[in-house]
């Protein structure tokens, strides 16, 4: 599924922010991404959603060699993977139906099925009543929730999470993570990276555990030979 | 369900709020331009069609000599050469009437030396030497002088060919001035919308997608544009036109184009909206290719 051999990342020709990262993750697993802020785990969550290359190193997703990928080649790629940005990013002038529809709508379908797929999406995530609104209008928890939404809309083989609990307290954290589990449950496989290690105790799944830009533990994580 | 709101609006409120204005202004003066180089088309051919088939014998004014009888032998040996169809001494208030651009309606011809024309139709079917009847006319008619108009056709025309490549020289300039207008306010368009754009990008959304946008935005700024241009130029051109046919001066040509010439005027906000959409595309799918 991902598969990570002695990758190292740096932007433009700036230093190194990631050296030797060397894992892997089986299809339908489960993994948290950890680490003190400023680590590197934004930057090994962009490699995975495809925001970067590697400076060096193999990447493997879902089965493509990254760095031998065409450029033409990505958007496919990408659609197979979603993402739960830090800051959300809704598009504030679309409507939350449009926001949750926009990743089936940009791959081309159209017509009823994409809007009850996301109303579907939406009431799943308790934002039944508010599909016609605007995300300005939304509380930080329900763009988050809109945000899940659109990231699992065309059903992910790769789900990413930067952050997810990082704007809600404990409790609205931990229901958080229990819906990515729920994802997870039909096969998702899923990485959630956040620094509250509070958070990560509570649960019994793998860790990715990143410190100045190297991987220090990787706890019930493959690590490649 | 309401319909969908487009994924991306390119703004009007940025540099891309004056474009229609700068495409309209640009489409205006690319019309005058076009128009103009019609214009003159028109003239050369009318020039050509006119003087075509026929030459000027002109007989140089003597007060000591019989100036009738002088037109009456070149007219009679013109009758007689081959190739002539027919000739015909003009009258003098025909003379008068084509010197009147200059002379006006006072009656200045009886005080000035004007000379005798005498006009030659040619018969197309057959060749004429016109180096031979001058030297045969100037043998028998003193003052006599054959003016087949080519010359001086010709140099009007390589004159008025000149201005219509120049028209197409700066028409091509305004052309790639408004590329270059629309390259500005697409890069600042696309840095307006950069994180919207990134969002689309990272879930998936193929270049050729996020450009659509920008593109059809561009091709209904540049069709406003252009349409607005077209109008302001017609606004400007019809009135001259028909001032100037009311001027009734000869020397100056038709202002207006023939209504089928005129009507390819109408490609030209056509081809402003193209400019945009492509110069829009073209922008867009470069900014593009600098992100992974």
């Amino acid at each position: 599924m991902v598969r990570f051999e002695n990758v190292g990342m740096r932007y433009g020709r700036g230093p190194e922010v990631l050296r030797d990262i060397t894992f892997s993750l089986n299809a339908g697993t489960f993994s948290f991404l950890t680490g003190p802020s400023g680590a590197g785990k934004s930057s090994l969550l962009k490699l995975l959603y495809l925001a970067q290359r590697p400076s060096r190193g193999l990447v493997t997703l879902l089965g493509h060699d990254v760095s031998t990928m065409t450029r033409a080649d990505l958007p496919a790629l990408r659609r197979q993977i979603g993402i739960v940005f830090q800051d959300f990013r809704l598009l504030n002038h679309l409507s939350v139906l449009d926001n949750v529809a926009l990743p089936l709508r940009i791959a081309g379908e159209d017509g009823p099925r994409v809007r009850d797929n996301a109303v579907e999406l939406l009431e799943w995530v308790g934002l039944g009543e508010k599909l016609q609104v605007r995300p300005t209008t939304l509380s930080g928890g329900e763009q988050q929730r809109v945000a899940i939404a659109r990231a699992v809309i065309s059903k992910p083989n790769l789900l990413l999470a930067d952050e997810p609990t990082g704007n809600v307290d404990d409790h609205v954290g931990y229901r958080l993570v229990r819906l990515f589990e729920e994802l997870h449950k039909t096969g998702t496989t899923v990485v959630v990276a956040t620094h509250n290690k509070s958070l990560v105790n509570r649960f019994q799944h793998p860790r990715l555990v990143i410190e100045n830009g190297e991987l220090t533990d990787a706890s019930g994580v493959s690590r490649v030979s | 369900m309401p319909a969908s709101q487009p994924v991306l609006v390119p703004d009007n409120e940025g540099a891309g709020r004056f474009l229609p204005w700068v495409i309209a202004v640009m489409t205006f003066l690319a019309t005058l331009l076009m128009a103009g180089a019609l214009v003159t088309d028109t003239a050369i051919r009318g020039w050509s069609t006119s003087l075509t088939g026929t030459l000027t014998v002109e007989i140089a004014a003597d007060p000591d000599a019989d100036m009738a009888a002088r037109v009456e032998d070149a007219v009679t040996l013109l009758r007689a050469t081959a190739g002539v169809r027919d000739a015909r001494s003009l009258a003098r208030d025909e003379i008068a009437l084509l010197l009147e651009p200059w002379l006006g309606q006072d009656n200045l011809i009886d005080d000035l030396p004007v000379p005798r024309l005498i006009d030659v139709q040619l018969d197309a079917a057959h060749g004429l030497d016109i180096d031979r009847l001058s030297r045969r006319l100037a043998e028998r008619v003193p003052g006599a002088r054959v003016d087949d108009h080519t010359a001086w056709l010709d140099r009007l025309v390589q004159l008025a060919r000149s201005l219509q490549v120049l028209a197409a020289g700066i028409v091509l300039l305004i052309g790639l001035a408004m590329a270059c207008v629309i390259v500005f306010a697409t890069r600042a368009a696309f840095a307006a919308h950069h994180d919207v754009i990134e969002v689309l990008h990272l879930i998936g959304a193929r270049d050729a997608y996020i450009a659509r946008h920008f593109q059809n935005h561009a091709l209904a700024m540049g069709l406003r544009g252009g349409v607005a241009g077209l109008l302001l130029a017609a606004l400007t051109l019809l009135p001259l036109g028909y001032a100037a046919t009311d001027l009734g001066m000869p020397v100056l040509p038709e202002l207006l184009p023939p209504p089928l010439q005129a009507a390819t005027l109408l490609t030209i906000p056509a081809a402003a909206a193209m400019i945009a959409l492509v110069t829009a595309r073209t922008t867009v799918l470069r900014a593009l290719s600098r992100m992974p």
